[in-house]
């Protein structure tokens, strides 16, 4: 089980579950449409550790959900920025952030903190 | 795990970028401490001589400060010189008493200025120029003095001279031989020097020799003496007449040392617990002085100190820039030629510009410049390459520019640029922002400018241009990678080649298992590695290895073209750019259904439905499969279009049936995967409507049968496709074109688009794999068509296997 509780902002937050683990395909992304925050990029890398983000570059808004991933970054597919899962961060140079949300996995389930 | 100790000696710029490297690496393998014999943390010696010209701040130059070390957990001594090594006990000790001990202990000593042995060197006023200490005396001195005499007119004493006369100083240059920096320059560009320098007001004594320098009544030196008996007044001499490694602390350890500590293609001196680099390193018999070279060093070493036993150095070539503004002057290689080799000269006196390239067996091997020096990056990148220049031999001394190149790689002249001329047309870099960028953040390779400003980091047109902006801006110690040995990426120090040979002689399957085995540094690439491994490992073993779906950019995972906005295009295979009514309508309604804002005719001869949703793919896809039409792969580095002009099925002209014949080219490369984009046109007769001059595979009909042509490319820089056979028949057309792709697709590097693949190769041993040797053209023609046998439609695939689809969808909390 991975669980990341990061800072969000709204109050009254609830685990919500969204899809079984195996959904997400290793080292790729799946995205929960339609949150009151946008879209919601769920990663998965190979060490099954699991990180969510708005799915949302910080540079010019490019889908990271889209992007390859690698270790705990991806890398957005219209121009290369690489984004840190855990903080939403961009690498340095760059410098930007998208928002990171609480996610956890429990018995194969993956739950978001909405 | 207790971590290793390591110990480093001499705190400059060659240890501090091991250092560096090291951290990248293996941030936590070491303890780390370091010695510095001198007040300052790392910084960049190369930039003293804009310091003493009074161009830039000592704070300007620092590379690494206080901080840095502290970030990183490094025990920093600075003002404390080692004074011996204890091998056995491996400890070393320090100038203030104290005792460190090692693991690892790395040399970074540096070199020594030497000081000629005569009477009155020791007189104060008499000093070197290697430091932040000399460089204050000078600009001291310049504040309450008048005349100084620099000895020795190789770069450094050129540089020192200048400061000092910029500063207000009566400068005498003295030197021994028949012309100045006669080790970086031929005489002609010698003396072109001399006469700007002398415009600029500095005095050249030569060929002199000093005998003496005499005291005058203060105890400082007051005049130079010459053994002709001739003297010159001086209040300050500077002696720059060569460096000597310094290795007397080595050599009391009793490691041993020839002019330098000598090292093995590791960077390890003949104790193997201790490592060498910099200019107090002997490799191979050479004690580099340029800092290029020693950045490889450190390099490897770092990498062989992290126990990644795979980097080697062997050796540099260097090229030399002064640094004194206004003048440009450039020399690489073995510019003095000799026996065997041919000069090719350009000398214009009124003008100011000289240039001279040397020649052997149809390769650069040197050059010499002087007024213009903006091919010097370009020269220098052949003459590393061993690139052959037959072709381009008419044209060498007109530079990069006359090549014909319409994108702007060459066209513009770095030096020349305004700052405000933008460089990066994707990014919008412009110069000034490149060259601050450099200057602030001590950049020395393309890579550290691609990260710092995004310059060349995207379509790459411009790499040549920033290429030539960080030589003019950094002068030698500008090394431009070896293009032929260029490492993946920074998750490895393996170059394609390699990775190549490995994935093919150990049958690695997956991009995970090329990563494994080679021993990436990262847990599992990036987005630069691992597109191409998985184009390795398929392209390699078809059939047998699998197509890793994560290690695709997304246009191939997700088998369409992602636009700016993340909506995607849809581009049907129209064979040949031929349609019919039944697929038009079948587009138009998808068109309609789908609510598709931009329909737009492609370059490549087919229709394009621009901005569908992600969502709506499969479905759209599936339509158009029930009309008959599959992928176009518009997104894919693999077959992309076949254009055909109308030919003599209908044109007055035409010569073969080159519709059809582009029909069936394109039914045979269907779902061919490439190293880059392959693009092919057939054209009905020389007129040629289908631009098959500027395709990786050009058919023009003739009376007689077909031409061929290879490696043209209508992109980022137009090059025109190169005859390569003539042939009879259709059968003939689809062996030779299918046997010329199938050998790029298993030598070419990712990324590397028929042209480059055939510059780095040469179109002669393409002809002589495909065209002379019957039976390897009819082998690599049967692989061809086995790799692509049973390729099932992506569009197909997806539209009807839900779990393919499933990917395509978004869930909703
Ligand atoms: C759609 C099309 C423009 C058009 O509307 O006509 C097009 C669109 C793109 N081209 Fe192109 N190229 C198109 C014909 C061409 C042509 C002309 C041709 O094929 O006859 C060329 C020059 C010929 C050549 O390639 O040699 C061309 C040279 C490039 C290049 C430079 C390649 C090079 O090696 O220099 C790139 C960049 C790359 O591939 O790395 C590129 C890249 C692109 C990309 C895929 C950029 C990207 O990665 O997103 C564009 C996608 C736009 C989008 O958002 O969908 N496009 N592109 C054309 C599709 C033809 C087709 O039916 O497949
Ligand atoms: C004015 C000037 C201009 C130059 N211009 C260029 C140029 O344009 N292009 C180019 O490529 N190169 C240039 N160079 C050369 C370049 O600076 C050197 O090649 C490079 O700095 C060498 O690096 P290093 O680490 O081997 O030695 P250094 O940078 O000299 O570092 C060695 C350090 O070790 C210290 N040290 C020595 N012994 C001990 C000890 N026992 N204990 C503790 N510390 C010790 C020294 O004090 C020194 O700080 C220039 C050099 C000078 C001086
Ligand atoms: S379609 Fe081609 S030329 Fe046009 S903007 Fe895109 S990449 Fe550039
Ligand atoms: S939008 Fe992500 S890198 Fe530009």
């Amino acid at each position: 089980m991975t669980t990341q509780s990061l800072d969000t902002t709204t109050t009254d937050l609830t685990w919500r579950p969204v899809f079984k683990l195996d959904e997400i395909p290793v080292l790729g992304s799946r995205v929960v449409g339609s949150t009151a925050h946008g879209d919601i990029a769920v990663f998965r890398n190979r060490e099954d550790e699991v990180f969510a983000v708005h799915d949302k570059c910080p540079h010019k808004g490019g889908p990271l959900s889209q992007g390859m991933v690698h270790g705990r970054s991806v890398t957005c597919p219209l121009h290369n920025w690489k984004i840190q899962l855990e903080s939403g961060e961009a690498v340095a140079p760059d410098k930007g952030c998208t928002k990171p949300f609480a996610v956890k996995v429990e018995d194969g389930m993956v739950f978001l903190q909405l | 795990m207790r971590k290793l100790k390591l110990v480093m000696v001499g705190n400059g710029m060659a240890g501090v970028r091991t250092l560096e490297e090291l951290i990248k690496i293996a941030p936590e393998m070491y303890e780390i401490t370091v010695f510095g014999a001198e007040p300052h943390p790392n910084y960049n010696r190369i930039l003293l001589s804009p310091v003493l010209a009074g161009e830039m701040t000592i704070q300007d130059i620092i590379l690494n400060d206080k901080q840095w070390y502290a970030d990183n957990g490094i025990d920093l001594r600075l003002n404390n010189k080692v004074v011996k090594i204890d091998r056995k006990a491996r400890k070393v000790f320090g100038e203030d008493g104290c005792e460190v001990e090692y693991d690892r202990l790395l040399l970074a000593t540096g070199s020594n200025p030497f000081m000629l042995p005569i009477p009155g060197a020791d007189l104060p006023g008499v000093i070197a120029y290697r430091d932040i200490a000399d460089t204050d005396a000078m600009i001291e001195a310049a504040a309450r003095h008048k005349h100084a005499v620099v000895i020795g007119a190789g770069l450094l004493g050129l540089e020192a001279a200048n400061g000092l006369a910029l500063r207000g100083m009566d400068v005498s240059v003295v030197h021994i031989s028949d012309w100045i920096m006669e080790r970086q320059l031929d005489q002609t560009a010698a003396n072109m020097l001399r006469k700007s320098l002398e415009a600029k007001g500095m005095k050249f004594l030569l060929p002199k020799f000093t005998a003496e320098l005499q005291a005058g009544e203060s105890g400082r030196v007051s005049k130079v003496v010459f053994k002709d008996g001739e003297t010159v007044p001086a209040d300050l001499v500077v002696m720059a007449a060569g460096i000597r490694p310094n290795t007397a602390l080595a050599e009391s350890a009793g490691i041993h040392c020839e002019r330098g500590i000598v090292v093995n293609d590791t960077m390890q001196t003949y104790d193997p617990r201790v490592y060498a680099v910099g200019e107090c390193a002997n490799h191979r018999g050479i004690a580099y002085g340029l800092v290029a070279p020693l950045f490889e060093q450190a390099k490897v070493c770092a990498n062989h100190l992290a126990m990644f036993g795979i980097g080697l150095y062997k050796g540099s070539v260097t090229s030399t820039k002064l640094k004194v503004t206004g003048i440009d002057v450039f020399s690489a290689g073995d510019f003095m030629g000799g026996d065997g080799t041919e000069d090719i000269v350009l000398n214009d006196p009124g003008a100011g510009v000289y240039k001279r390239v040397v020649l052997k067996d149809d390769k650069l091997v040197g050059a010499v410049m002087y007024g213009d020096t903006k091919d010097g990056a370009w020269y220098f990148q052949m003459l590393k390459d061993g690139q052959n220049i037959g072709e381009i031999r008419d044209h060498l001394l007109f530079g990069n520019s006359h090549l014909g190149d319409a994108g702007h790689k060459g066209v513009n002249s770095a030096a020349a640029m305004p700052d405000t001329a933008e460089v990066c047309g994707c990014n919008g870099v412009c110069k000034g922002d490149i060259v601050k960028s450099i200057k602030e953040n001590g950049l020395f390779t393309l890579d550290e400018v691609r990260k710092h400003t995004k310059a060349s980091s995207s379509c790459g047109s411009c790499t040549g241009l920033v290429e030539q902006i960080l030589a003019s801006t950094i002068g030698g110690a500008y090394q431009p990678a070896d293009s032929n040995n260029k490492a993946v990426c920074g998750c490895t120090d393996h170059s394609h080649g390699e990775v190549r040979k490995a994935v093919r002689e150990h049958k690695l399957l997956s991009p995970q298992a090329v990563m494994d085995f080679m021993e990436w540094s990262t847990p599992n690439g990036c987005a630069s590695c691992r597109p191409a491994l998985n184009y390795y490992c398929i392209s390699t073993w078809p059939h047998e290895a699998k197509d890793d779906a994560q290690s695709r950019f997304i246009n191939e995972r997700a088998h369409a073209n992602i636009q700016k906005d993340g909506t995607y295009s849809v581009v049907p295979r129209m064979l040949g750019g031929l349609t019919t009514p039944a697929e038009l309508r079948a587009i138009a309604d998808a068109a309609d259904k789908y609510k598709v804002p931009t329909v737009k005719v492609t370059g490549g001869q087919r229709i394009d439905l621009l901005g569908v949703k992600k969502g709506d793919l499969p479905l759209i896809w599936h339509d158009l499969n029930q009309a008959g039409m599959v992928s176009g792969h518009a997104y894919g580095k693999s077959i992309r279009t076949v254009k055909t002009c109308v030919g003599s099925e209908h044109c007055r002209f035409g010569t073969q049936r080159s519709m059809e014949m582009g029909v069936k080219l394109e039914k045979m490369l269907f779902g061919m995967y490439s190293p880059h984009k392959v693009k092919l046109a057939v054209s009905g007769c020389p007129r040629n409507c289908a631009e098959a001059g500027i395709k990786d595979v050009g058919v023009i009909g003739v009376d007689s049968g077909y031409e061929i042509y290879v490696a043209g490319n209508g992109g980022i820089k137009t090059e025109v496709a190169q005859f390569f056979c003539k042939v009879q028949t259709d059968e003939e057309v689809k062996e030779v074109s299918a046997a010329f792709l199938q050998l790029y697709r298993e030598e070419g590097f990712y990324l590397e688009r028929t042209v480059h693949y055939i510059e780095r190769v040469g179109l002669d041993y393409v002809k002589k794999r495909v065209l002379d040797d019957t039976a390897n053209r009819k082998a690599l023609y049967e692989r061809l068509l086995f790799a692509l046998q049973g390729y099932v439609d992506p569009w197909q695939e997806r539209a009807q296997l839900p779990e393919l689809r499933r990917n395509f969808e978004d869930v909703t909390a």
